[in-house]
């Protein structure tokens, strides 16, 4: 049985990654995981200085899911270059760096930061974090923008570029063609949906910033869609995601034409669900005789 | 190590409207102290985040953990309802706990209020020196108040008055003319202002127990962060992770 894929020329050993945001840099969850089972480690977004991130409560549980509104918390590209870099290097695992900014030119100092470091494999491109008041989504709604910043961050990146896209668009299949001509090489989605709760007893938001990202379970119906859509308009390739919990869901998403997975907020409900995805990938191919993982990529019928 | 668990509920009674008192059988109690905390998870999967309780006695022979918790909403509501022999899904130990070694020998104060009352136990259980323990509630239905009598001298406040001094936990000890070298604290969040301002004012230390609504536990999704005074070690921002820094901080260093 192969579970390996390419990405972008980066080979994975196989297609189980962790979703930006819910992992941080996998210090907390090495304790319940072996990260050396993973294909990749994708870590929290890194800006070009440390942010402080927003207000609490940041985090409320909805309907099979969650909100949050982190704010993308972080300790700034010097810290996670002298920490976070050095924890990760000691596993046999992929290392892809999430990158946030307020403006293109703080994306940029990021992105230059890590090509100095060839054990970064892959850079994620954050243009669609709904929590933050600049930058983030503000590049990943519209066209013109997102072609924008993907095209300037490429110039200066020294290894292959995952833009991460935004559900909260009107059509995702135009901002993936948008990604894919400006040099994207390649995409992951989706970021959370936006959304709102309020406690009525109360009569206050649920979270400080009043509106959250959703995930979790609930929105894994509109992540297929939009994976499905997005392939079926791009060539390079997708990391899909969006409330996958089990093998059987990842499986989903490979069909609908997806490369890689990345499991986020259920980390939160069962800290090994990473390698339990992996095993249900494994389960599934067994059953149905799949000799490579990539047989199923896109292999959804009719 | 943190993990997750299955643990198998011993008992389980309703000891006050509302707040119920639940002891279960885990591994984990070996590894548990004062002030830690346990992510309890419901079984119906629309809710699924774990739950932070925190852990009020600590039975380390027979491998059991007492919780007592309030029903505060779906999640609360599910695990009330479990009986003896039931299966519930637990991860920890979470968080720091009581320095005990602050107060080890020392005149302190043991100060619970409400909810917050519970994780006080075996703080006082394992504390040695001279406990002032400080109980408010918001009316007569007390509970823990017999198990915390055992183990130090206890002063109760209720909002209405109908039990001891009428008001809060800070009345309680005006009231009686109390002073202590040290502060322990878990309760609601005007009650920890009101201990930080009063430690400041007395220049003594005061290590309160805080709270936030949380997704992981540890230490991953940085959602329950609260304001420091200096650097936090994880992401260097003056925001440290309640479940992993905390949940008990020197009041001095967090600002709230």
């Amino acid at each position: 049985m192969n579970t390996e894929v390419k990405i972008a020329g980066v080979s994975f050993k196989n297609p189980v990654m962790t979703a930006s945001g819910t992992f941080g840099s996998g210090v907390e969850y090495s304790e319940f995981v072996d990260l050396d089972k993973l294909g990749a480690v994708v870590t929290k977004g890194v800006a070009n200085v440390p942010w402080p991130g927003n207000p609490t409560p940041r985090v409320a549980e909805v309907y099979g899911g969650m909100l949050n509104a982190i704010g993308l918390q972080n300790p700034g590209i010097d810290v996670f270059m002298e920490r976070d870099i050095p924890f990760l290097k000691k596993y046999d695992t992929k290392i892809i760096v999430n990158v946030c900014g307020k403006t293109v030119e703080d994306y940029v100092e990021v992105v230059e930061r890590l090509g100095e470091e060839p054990a970064v494999a892959m850079l994620e491109i954050n243009v669609s974090c709904p929590n933050v008041k600049e930058g983030a989504i503000a590049f990943g709604q519209r066209v013109d923008a997102l072609s924008s910043i993907t095209a300037q961050i490429k110039k200066h990146a020294r290894q292959p570029i995952i833009m991460k896209l935004s559900p909260n668009v009107t059509d995702i299949a135009e901002m993936a063609k948008a990604a894919e001509a400006a040099g994207a090489d390649a995409l992951s989605l989706i970021n959370t949906i936006t959304g709102m709760k309020i406690d009525i007893h109360r009569r206050k938001f649920a979270i400080a910033n009043k509106t959250g990202g959703m995930s979790g379970p609930a929105i894994k119906p509109i992540a297929v869609r939009m994976v499905y859509q997005a392939a079926q308009a791009v060539k390079i390739p997708i990391i899909g995601m969006g409330g996958i919990a089990t093998g059987e869901d990842a499986v989903e998403f490979l069909l609908a034409g997806a490369s890689a997975v990345s499991v986020g907020a259920m980390n939160f409900v069962n800290p090994y669900a990473t390698v339990e995805v992996l095993e249900g990938i494994r389960s599934y191919m067994e059953k149905y005789h799949v000799e490579n993982v990539t047989d199923l990529i896109g292999a959804v019928e009719g | 190590m943190r993990q997750k668990q299955t643990a198998v509920v011993i008992s389980q009674r309703e000891i006050a409207p509302d707040i119920y008192d639940m002891w279960l059988e885990t591994a984990l109690a070996r590894e548990a102290g004062p002030g830690q905390f346990l992510g309890i998870y419901p079984k119906d999967k629309s809710t699924l985040l774990p739950r932070p309780i925190s852990i009020c006695e600590i039975n380390e022979q027979i491998g059991a953990l007492r919780l007592v918790y309030r029903v505060a909403g779906a999640g609360t509501r599910e695990f009330c309802g479990y009986e003896a022999g039931d299966s519930v899904s637990i991860l920890g130990v979470l968080g720091n706990g009581f320095p005990l070694e602050q107060g080890m020998g020392k005149k302190v104060f043991l100060m619970g209020g409400g909810i917050g009352v519970p994780p006080i136990l075996e703080l006082a259980k394992r504390l040695e020196g001279d406990k002032q323990i400080i109980l408010g509630y918001r009316d007569q239905k007390l509970f823990l108040k017999d198990d915390l009598k055992q183990n130090g001298r206890v002063y109760v406040a209720t909002e209405d008055g109908t039990v001891g001094t009428r008001g809060n936990v800070m009345d309680a000890i005006r009231e009686n003319g109390l002073e202590a070298e040290v502060i322990f604290a878990c309760g609601p969040m005007p009650m920890l202002r009101a201990i930080k301002a009063y430690a400041a004012k007395k220049g003594i230390p005061a290590y309160i127990s805080l709270e936030e609504h949380m997704a992981c536990g540890v230490g991953a999704c940085l959602g329950c962060v609260v304001k420091t005074k200096e650097i936090d070690g994880h992401s260097h921002v003056h925001n440290a992770r309640i479940c992993t820094e905390g949940p008990v901080f020197e009041a001095a260093e967090v600002e709230i």
